[in-house]
């Protein structure tokens, strides 16, 4: 089946399937302080699945609906951390100001090496796209007066957001639990919203056909370049979130490492599911901390055995499964 | 600071040396399979490690020969795996060599832990050449002399023998050389595998060099992929100027401001990305 009749067989779907799992997750999302607790996980795990969730849907936008591999994703979500890290510590205590600097030094820096690199493809792009991540990586790493080297950066806090009555107190876990669900909420509806506009359907297109697109007329370096550029201002804005959670940021929030745990999110998800890549981050992320809680020095190996048995046997991911499932 | 400059030189060409040879089969595996290899600094770090445990049994030179092979060994079993993911969205090669890196690092750091271990060396090769040039010893006059044969080795080998021939034909048309009759997957796995056998015979020299730890790998793997970008994918006379170029000029920058020594090699990629997309020696169009 083409993509473009599973397009249009959801679209005839009725109501209540369209919506009902939307429904579902936005309900285990608002309640998730109340149950996850009980789990055995606690609140900021459940912030952190959305702090990933969101880099790594922010990713997907580039890897699973225009088809063009980055693993170099990390550098933008670790500028993210460190421009709102920066600007709390040094500038001004304000978290407005610093998810909006953080997601600019991230969302830029992407969409000025993005023009250096759109012509290459595959796995050159990919490639270039790693080795240029590691610049920030460096950077951070050995400028200890400023960036706080290889400890991370230190001596900043969330601050409350609003004035006076209308103040809203997030410095503690579950208030910013929910702080981080709206900032999501609204990042993934504009999301949503650019994948379902022509411009979305382009990205497909070129996904689907690059030459055929060509020949359409499309300017395909454009779209991928926008496209890049998109897609690191969503994980730039995750990795302010990121920062703020943490009320640090360290330098492996920029190693090419954390870039490979996004692209394995997307991937563990489904890729070419709208929500695959926050599935696959709260089962990465979860898993990651039980094991490396459970496992302090082995656990490195159950990952990456665990990355490859899912490239192996679910290259399609847990969402693109049961998709193929119910289509069938 | 003739000698200060000497020996910052000598330092450079001995880490440009192992970029070389970490590079060669990168781009080896890259050039043919369409593959970047992550686990390769790890192949590395196998390859001392084997090398430090076969010179209590066999002794230096013994374990410098076989260390080598059992990393290609090791190879040859990693390739088959590979195998299932050629054909599919380069994602999934990435991820696999991804996770294998993963596996490797996690299984070294539990078997000989995270302390690194020293290897005793023959005495020939610890004494220095000369009393005013301490810092060059004869081991690392051994070590460049290896380099040197195993890359004009490597590069006869390409040129002259049936095999190479039909690497460097993969190279540029994978799907015609199938057609014409000659076993693509056999030429893959034994490229594979000389690629690690290259990875392995880096880390067997870095015993004497970089201390052994599970991930001494690391930092070199980042270096080579820059020395491929730099000298032109699909070249490895590229990769190799390449790998020299960047040893040399961060070594060079280390003698002047060491916190730039590795900013230095990015900023050298972002100029060739700016001035010359295809990288020094490239041809437009491959790979890419």
């Amino acid at each position: 089946m083409s993509s473009a009749t599973a397009i249009a067989a959801r679209d005839e779907q009725p109501l209540y399937r369209r919506w009902l799992p939307l429904a579902v997750m936005s309900l285990a999302l608002i309640t998730a302080p109340l149950w996850f607790p009980r789990l055995g996980g606690y609140t900021a795990l459940a912030s952190g699945v959305l702090v990933f969730g969101l880099a790594a849907m922010g990713l997907n936008l580039l890897l699973g609906f225009t088809g063009v591999l980055s693993f170099g994703h990390a550098a933008y979500f670790g500028l993210g951390a460190y421009g709102a890290g920066l600007m709390l510590k040094y500038v001004a205590p304000s978290t407005p100001l610093a998810i909006l600097v953080g997601t600019l030094l991230g969302g830029l820096a992407g969409t000025l090496f993005g023009l250096l690199i759109v012509r290459r493809r595959g796995v050159y792009f990919a490639m270039c796209t790693i080795a240029f991540g590691q610049i920030f990586y460096y950077i951070a790493y050995k400028w200890n007066d400023f960036t706080g080297g290889f400890d991370g950066l230190r001596g900043f806090h969330r601050e409350p957001i609003g004035f006076g009555a209308l103040a809203f107190d997030i410095t503690n876990d579950t208030p910013f639990y929910y702080f981080t669900l709206l900032v999501f909420a609204i990042a993934v509806a504009l999301m949503g919203l650019l994948l379902r506009s022509p411009f979305g359907r382009t990205l497909r297109a070129i996904r689907e056909n690059e030459r055929r697109a060509r020949f359409l007329g499309i300017p395909v370096e454009r779209h991928i370049w926008l496209s890049f550029s998109i897609s690191c201002f969503f994980t730039a804005l995750a990795g302010t979130l990121y920062a703020l959670l943490n009320n640090f940021a360290d330098p492996l929030a920029l190693h090419y490492s954390q870039s490979g745990y996004f692209v394995i999110m997307a991937v563990l998800g489904g890729m070419r599911s709208f929500w695959g890549p926050l599935l696959g981050a709260a089962v990465f992320w979860v898993l990651k901390d039980f094991l490396s809680s459970a496992l302090p020095t082995e656990w490195m190996a159950f990952l990456g055995a665990i990355f490859m048995l899912s490239v192996l046997f679910f290259p399609r991911g847990m969402l693109g499964m049961l998709k193929r499932r119910g289509v069938e | 600071m003739l000698t200060l400059i000497l020996y910052n030189v000598t330092n450079g060409l001995m880490l440009g040396a192992f970029y070389v040879l970490m590079a060669l089969g990168l781009s080896l595996i890259l050039n043919l399979s369409n593959v970047i290899n992550f686990a390769h600094g790890n192949f590395l770090a196998l390859g001392a490690y084997m090398a430090l445990e076969l010179t209590k049994v066999v002794g230096f030179w013994g374990a410098f020969l076989i260390a080598p092979l059992l990393t290609a060994l090791f190879g040859v079993a990693v390739e088959l795996l590979m195998r299932f993911v050629y054909r599919r969205d380069p994602v999934y090669s990435l991820l696999l060599t991804f996770g294998l890196a993963f596996v490797m690092q996690g299984l070294m750091l539990w078997w000989w832990g995270p302390t690194p271990q020293e290897m005793h060396m023959v005495p020939a090769l610890e004494a220095p050449v000369s009393a005013d040039l301490f810092f060059i010893t004869w081991y690392r006059v051994f070590m460049v002399a290896i380099v040197i044969v195993t890359v004009i080795g490597v590069f006869a080998f390409l040129r002259y023998t049936r095999v190479g021939l039909r690497i460097r034909a993969g190279t540029l048309d994978l799907d015609t050389v199938s057609a014409l009759g000659v076993n693509v997957k056999l030429l893959r796995t034994f490229n594979f595998t000389m690629g690690c056998l290259l990875a392995g015979l880096s880390g067997v020299l870095a015993t004497g060099a970089i201390g052994i730890n599970p991930n001494m790998g690391d930092d070199l793997l980042m270096p080579s992929f820059i020395a491929i970008i730099i000298g032109g994918v699909g070249s490895l006379t590229g990769t190799l100027f390449g790998g020299l170029l960047i040893g040399v000029t961060a070594a060079l920058t280390a003698a002047v401001y060491p916190a730039a020594s590795e900013v230095v090699i990015f900023v050298m990629l972002v100029l060739v990305l700016l001035i010359r997309p295809r990288g020094l020696m490239g041809e437009e169009g491959m790979l890419t």
